[in-house]
């Protein structure tokens, strides 16, 4: 008996791990429905124009996330137009930080005034979807006829608080390759963040 | 009597700032490579890091219980650089947090999150058990036992 239970245990906990691996680059992004900040929901395919999308994972408190907030609404800026909107979601569950509840969500949004959709993701069901594990934690995809596929996985930049003289803007060079038919020549990069602040239980 | 005094207040504002020290990649190697039999237990964290300054005081405790071993905790800051005076060493002494305290001064995320463990993704807090044989990286929280077992399992 207890050795079934040991099975079973590590069978739901190898099954777990598979879970948060998550995308890698070049696999093809499964299309979700979470609430905006406007409390309408919001899926990609909702994008009928859209060439490709920035999925920023991102949040209300961490520092990290909060340097780039301005980074983010500056990339939907110049790329909404041209066909790859930023949509962001909040990893985090509000039950282990009050802060980063969807009244906050909306505060926030409201207040900073986000040009593009804040999401809640409630049981980080797309959140492991994606194997998102930082804020803020990057996805740019690229529509194709086979689906969604994911061209870069990272970082926004190489320059968490503006003082690195060798800059290198990671999304925006991964979208104007891809908006000319190349393959991002960085495809992943790696950055410190905050952890993802898991629903306890 | 002054001049005592003086040399003795210089002292101690010699050791509050000393507290936080910078730290390259290279040195950290170099200390580890001349450590003998010494296991580091080396705690990835920030100030701005609720998950990390939670566990610190595990840090602390596996500290204090291993003073007589060949064991050296070591707390490496991912703080901006900008923010050593005005937030890491306050923290450090408002906390009263008696490990070594460092401030990770490496430019690159991408050579230095690589450099410290391949699957490490960037997110804290993390840590790093290492010594001259062994180098086990975790990407997670640790708590007093974990911490403990972690410690004596270490191949």
């Amino acid at each position: 008996m207890k050795r079934l239970i040991l099975m079973t245990f590590m069978l739901i906990s190898g099954v777990a791990l598979a879970q948060t691996e998550g995308y890698k680059v070049g696999d093809i992004v499964k299309d979700f429905s979470l609430k905006n900040v406007n409390n309408k929901n919001v899926s990609l395919a909702d994008y009928k124009d859209a060439k490709g999308y920035i999925i920023v994972f991102t949040c209300n408190t961490c520092p990290v996330a909060k340097a780039y907030q301005e980074r983010i609404a500056a990339l939907n800026a110049i790329y909404a137009t041209k066909g790859y909107p930023v949509v962001a979601i909040n990893p985090n569950d509000a039950g282990v930080v009050p802060e980063e509840s969807f009244q906050k969500m909306q505060a926030l949004a409201s207040e900073k005034k986000f040009n593009f959709p804040y999401l809640l993701d409630p049981d980080h069901l797309v959140t492991k979807q994606f194997g998102a594990t930082r804020t803020p934690h990057v996805y740019v995809l690229n529509k194709t006829d086979k689906g969604n596929v994911v061209e870069y996985i990272g970082a926004i930049d190489n320059d968490p608080e503006e003082t690195n003289s060798t800059k290198v803007e990671y999304v925006k060079n991964a979208i104007n390759e891809l908006s000319v038919g190349k393959k991002p020549a960085i495809a992943s990069t790696k950055a410190v963040g905050c952890s993802i602040k898991w629903k306890k239980g | 009597m002054r001049i005592f005094f003086l040399i003795c207040l210089s002292l101690i504002t010699y050791s509050v700032n000393a507290q936080v020290k910078l730290l390259k990649l290279d040195d950290l190697d170099k200390r580890i490579a001349n450590g003998k039999d010494t296991t580091y237990v080396i705690n990835f964290w920030a100030t701005w890091c609720s998950p990390c300054v939670a566990e610190l005081p595990n840090f602390e405790k596996l500290r204090l219980a291993n003073l007589k071993k060949p064991v050296k905790v070591l707390l490496v800051s991912l703080d901006f650089k900008s923010k050593l005076q005005k937030e890491v060493i306050p923290f450090v002494e408002q906390h009263k947090i008696n490990a070594e305290v460092f401030l990770l001064n490496e430019p690159d995320q991408q050579q230095y999150i690589e450099r410290i463990d391949k699957k490490w993704s960037g997110a804290i807090p993390a840590t790093l058990f290492v010594n001259k044989k062994t180098r086990q990286f975790y990407e997670n929280e640790f708590t007093e036992t974990e911490l403990k077992n972690t410690l004596l399992n270490l191949k």
